[in-house]
């Protein structure tokens, strides 16, 4: 295996940002998205596609960004925890994560917000069974998930399930 | 361009399997292919009588899609594969390329059965799901091929199917399952395909099960039967997933409940199933 890989261009918009670079081509979205771009809010949980820390929405769905090459979103747009606030206001999502205590070390909240974000905008009235399959890819080691499942319940109730700029 | 990189090269479909493979270092590739950028490989659709998937729809499109509901099994592992993030990037050719022992896709398709447009410099070929699939990890995929489609003849009227696996946990590998699909003349069993998956390195084809169905109607004693058959036909290595015989006896319970469901659905009643996990 060659030492050093010829870097490949790349360009994705990401939180609505167009970002052109060259990358490595073994470069993960993750990597990518944390070490080139500075958005650190993405974690690197168990880094075996397990865990679901590093849920990104590639076009519009969602993924695990470990187990996505950067290559492969080239054209593509992400969307991660730090795009989901507007103008400094926390998204109901994230707000109700908070009010519901639906966290406690906040290891794994940037990848189940993005998971409740894509159920609730596909599904505006989830019913508890869709909430916990929505959420069956996102591992937390502190809560127990009732409270998170109180939280993306709360949010649908409340509504606050706009899409940014809808 | 796979006749010239050879037998180094790997596709990159969903990359679910694949990525994390490379990760452990298991697959080292000399050349990665990404699938990704060639159009129009993500389908569903009816074909005369057959249902055709391109190689490279994932598990999400066909767990959404309104003409892969109407073979209720193909619904059951479309919409129970890993998780929502998982299903949404990894594809029915992917899975049914890399032929993982504990691989969902398998079993289904050799119930139905299901064949597999291979691709290559010669032209198209199409292999029998049975025949595709030689061993853990190998297939009839040659190295200058790829999968271009997968397709299956709906079952005929009368018939239910059913697919039920059992995992610890949702992103992972199931630690069995059964796939039953059956076909009824008025109470009694025409036709019966049973393939456990899981608990050998490719799925198994239970014939005795079948047998102990056929001709025969659904009570509690043959469906006891065909299950202590699927026990019997089991062939599992113990690992962290459980012993041997845990399994065994997870396939015999997954077996008897699927057989349940098929012909539940085959009466026309609509039930609806997924992977089962904690």
């Amino acid at each position: 295996m060659p030492e050093n890989f010829e870097r490949v261009p790349i360009r994705l918009t990401v939180n609505g940002k167009v970002h052109s670079l060259t990358i490595e081509p073994r470069t993960l979205l993750v990597e990518l998205l944390r070490e080139n771009l500075d958005l650190t809010g993405t974690h690197v949980g168990c880094d075996t596609s397990y865990c679901g820390a590093c849920t990104v929405l590639l076009n519009g769905r969602s993924v695990k960004s470990c187990t996505v090459l950067a290559v492969q979103a080239d054209g593509g747009e992400v969307l991660t925890v730090e795009g989901l606030e507007k103008d400094g206001q926390l998204h109901p999502i994230q707000r109700a994560f908070g009010d519901a205590y639906g966290l406690q070390c906040g290891y794994c909240t940037p990848g189940l917000l993005i998971s409740a974000y894509q159920l609730l905008s596909k599904n505006s009235n989830p019913d508890d069974k869709a909430i916990r399959k929505a959420i069956a890819g996102n591992t937390c080691r502190c809560t127990g998930y009732q409270n998170i499942f109180k939280a993306i319940k709360a949010a649908a109730a409340s509504g606050g399930t706009q899409v940014h700029g809808d | 361009m796979l006749s010239q990189l050879g037998s180094e090269a790997k596709l990159l479909a969903g990359g679910q399997s694949l990525v994390p493979l490379m990760k452990l270092r298991f697959a080292n590739p000399e050349h990665l292919v990404d699938l990704n950028f060639v159009p129009a490989g993500s389908y569903v659709r009816e074909q005369g009588e057959s249902l055709r998937f391109g190689a490279l729809t994932c598990h999400a499109d066909i767990e959404h899609s309104e003409i892969a509901a109407k073979i209720p099994i193909l619904h059951d592992c479309a919409a129970g594969i890993a998780d929502v993030q998982i299903r949404n990037r990894g594809t029915i050719g992917g899975s049914v390329a890399e032929a993982d022992p504990s691989g969902d896709w398998g079993a289904v398709l050799l119930t139905l059965p299901g064949q597999v447009h291979c691709l290559g410099p010669g032209g198209e070929r199409s292999v029998p799901i049975a025949e595709f699939m030689l061993d853990a990890y190998t297939t009839a995929l040659q190295p200058s091929e790829l999968i271009s489609e997968i397709s299956v003849q709906p079952p005929p009227p009368a018939s239910g199917g059913c697919y039920l696996a059992f995992k610890r946990t949702a992103p992972v590998y199931a630690s069995a399952s059964a796939a039953v699909q059956l076909t009824m003349e008025g109470d009694i069993v025409r036709d019966a395909a049973i393939v456990l998956g899981a608990v050998g390195l490719l799925p198994i084809k239970a014939t005795e099960a079948e047998a102990a169905l056929k001709g025969k109607g659904i009570s509690p004693q043959t469906m006891e039967a065909a299950a202590e058959a699927a026990r019997a036909a089991a062939d599992p290595q113990p690992d962290m997933r459980g012993s041997a015989d845990y399994k065994r006896a997870l396939v015999a319970a997954l077996t008897k409940q699927a057989i349940e469901i098929a012909a539940r659905r085959a009466g026309g009643e609509h039930v609806e199933v997924s992977h089962l996990y904690a």
